[in-house]
């Protein structure tokens, strides 16, 4: 039953002169996974993926793949494959020769090269299109013959670097159904970079939220969104709205918190008497009426299925309100009075 | 017609003459009866004929050609490997001289260049020869190798690289299989150019060539010295006609691949 991971990172940092692309990165990601790597550009997501390739050498730590470490082992004999953002398909090449180059390098015999190249097309819906070069190719398809030439070698992980980023919105959201099914037909571990917030949440089983090199939360996209561990992650998944405050009470897993003005709101979250906390609320989890902060009407954007209410506190500040439902129908006026509420178990304490 | 447009005219045309009546005086002259080479005397392919006859002249064509096919050879494997080791690889001690010490023949007077050979030959007592001046030649015709295939090197995607080390093959390997074939036309146009500066070098040539080893240029010029003949116009307008024929089908076969995209 314990087995161990397919990759681990342990304390991994990479440095480019003075600036410290990664910083003591440790992480497991199991055989078989969907595992994203989110953050915004320039967080290192990158530099980490090509930390397990072999392209880079980390300057502190070590990595091991299947428990191997992988220290001084170049990236042509690493079990892992990427697919690179640019694609990087050899223009000289046909699709069927850049879907065989790792097997021709593995010196696989031909008719089996030729027997799994033809699986492969199949695998990523481009039967037929072996004679054709990457530049007779859409970019859904090159995309395709990247993801099969990475592939093909039966790797056990593939990296993907911004699959996505190429493609336009439509064919983003089909790709990432398409990139789900080949990973759970195959039973592949994917390791995904992005920076887009819905790609992961939508693809990945367990998410790493990275920011300027460290790794501020891993867990599943469940975790990561209700329960975020620092504001950075509440703010850069999904809608947060931030309340700042200082705790004055806490027991049982709650705090009581006292905002800039005077209220006091309570929330889920464990911190000591005094400390400076942020409030987080999704905007979803809050409402409008009953016991709660006082508060006047910005503005009101009808979205159809909801509307998006903007709130300015009295006690300062500015939240949203999602409201669903017959609720949302009725629209409010500007600068007409509300109280928001929310409820203890929606909210949490995040340090600040 | 307005004022500017004539001005355009007349100075394209100024311009076209400049670079092509004399290169039409020598063909035209290639078919002219008469011996004396500024006076027209009526067609006649009389002095193809003559030159056909000239084994001395045909001779250092044939060497000429010999000089650089194989010069131009060698300073494409040398340049390619020289741009290759400057691009690609990351850091080595004295990168930075060898990237300048690599164009400097490029600037550097060929009679500098031809005397500089010429006393080493005699120094490590080479006897002077083909293999003289092919050597000559290549270190002239590398330079230029290793600038084009350089840039060409510089403005490639590193993912090609690094996507075919990744797929398992060794660094080798990427060079043969990705690297090189994608620097290809970059190669060819080296060689192109390293043989044409071969095939037209006379300083270099004269400094290290040895007894028997007359190419095209020398041979022709020591024919001046002796009164021009117009069966050395016969010989430039065949070597003009050979450079266009291979032109024109460069021209054609790039414009078939572009046609077949």
């Amino acid at each position: 039953m314990n087995k161990p991971p397919l990759i681990t990172l342990d304390s991994v940092t990479k440095r480019y002169g003075a600036v410290v692309a990664v910083d003591t990165v440790s992480l497991e990601i199991d055989a078989g996974a969907f595992f994203a790597l989110l953050g915004p550009s320039g967080c290192g997501k990158t530099t980490l993926m090509r930390l397990i390739a072999g392209f880079e050498t980390p300057d502190e730590g070590r990595i091991l793949i299947d428990g191997e470490d992988m220290a001084g082992v170049p990236p042509h004999l690493r079990p892992v494959n990427m697919m690179f953002q640019s694609y990087a398909l050899f223009p000289h090449m046909d699709v069927a020769s850049n879907i065989a180059f790792g097997l021709v390098q593995a010196r696989m015999p031909k008719p089996k090269i030729k027997a799994r190249v033809a699986d492969l097309l199949d695998l990523v819906q481009l039967k037929g299109f072996e004679a054709r070069k990457p530049d007779q190719l859409s970019g859904g398809q090159r995309q395709r013959v990247a993801l099969a030439r990475a592939l093909a070698r039966n790797p056990r992980l593939v990296l993907l670097d911004e699959p996505l980023a190429a493609l336009d919105k439509k064919l983003r959201e089909e790709t990432q159904f398409e990139l789900m099914r080949v990973q759970r037909e195959l039973g592949t571990a994917f390791l995904v970079v992005t920076h887009d917030q819905d790609e992961a949440m939508v693809m990945a089983q367990r998410i790493a939220v990275m920011r300027s090199g460290r790794i501020e939360q891993i867990g599943t996209p469940l975790m990561i969104y209700e329960e975020p561990a620092t504001r950075f992650v509440a703010g850069f998944i999904g809608d947060a709205n931030q309340l700042e405050g200082t705790v004055v009470e806490t027991g049982q897993g709650l705090c009581s918190v006292e905002l800039a003005k005077g209220a006091r709101v309570t929330a889920r979250g464990a911190s000591v008497n005094g400390a400076k906390v942020v409030v987080m609320v999704r905007p979803e989890h809050m409402q409008l009426g009953g016991a709660g902060l006082p508060g006047l009407v910005l503005d009101c954007a009808y979205r159809g299925d909801m509307q998006m209410i903007r709130v300015e506190l009295l006690g300062g500040g500015i939240v949203r309100v999602a409201s669903f439902g017959v609720q949302a129908q009725a629209m409010l006026q500007r600068g007409s009075q509300v109280m928001v509420s929310f409820a203890p178990q929606f909210a949490r304490v995040l340090p600040s | 017609m307005r004022m500017g447009s004539v001005l355009r005219l007349s100075g394209l045309l100024f311009g076209f003459a400049f670079l092509y009546v004399p290169i039409a005086l020598v063909i035209l002259y290639s078919f002219n009866e008469s011996r004396l080479v500024t006076v027209w005397g009526g067609f006649s392919t009389r002095w193809y004929g003559e030159l056909l006859a000239n084994e001395q002249l045909l001779d250092s064509v044939v060497m000429s050609l010999h000089v650089a096919l194989s010069s131009a050879l060698l300073a494409t494997v040398l340049g390619t490997a020289a741009a290759v080791s400057l691009a690609r690889r990351k850091r080595f001690t004295g990168r930075l001289a060898f990237s300048s010490m690599i164009f400097a023949p490029l600037v550097m007077p060929e009679v500098i260049t031809g005397l500089s050979l010429l006393l080493l030959f005699v120094a490590l007592d080479v006897p002077r020869g083909f293999w003289t001046i092919v050597i000559a030649h290549a270190t002239l015709g590398m330079c230029f190798v290793t600038v084009l295939v350089h840039a060409r090197l510089q403005g490639l995607d590193r993912s090609l690289e690094e996507a075919a080390m990744d797929l398992g093959a060794s660094p080798l390997r990427t060079l043969f299989s990705v690297t090189l074939p994608l620097a290809l036309p970059s190669i060819c146009a080296g060689y192109a150019l390293a043989f044409t500066l071969s095939l037209d070098d006379f300083v270099l040539a004269s400094f290290t060539s040895g007894p028997g080893s007359t190419t095209l240029p020398m041979r022709i010029y020591s024919q001046m010295r002796l009164g021009v003949t117009p069966q050395i116009n016969a010989i430039s307008t065949l070597m003009m006609g050979g450079v266009a024929i291979v032109l024109l089908a460069a021209w054609f076969i790039e414009r078939r691949k572009t046609a077949a995209r």
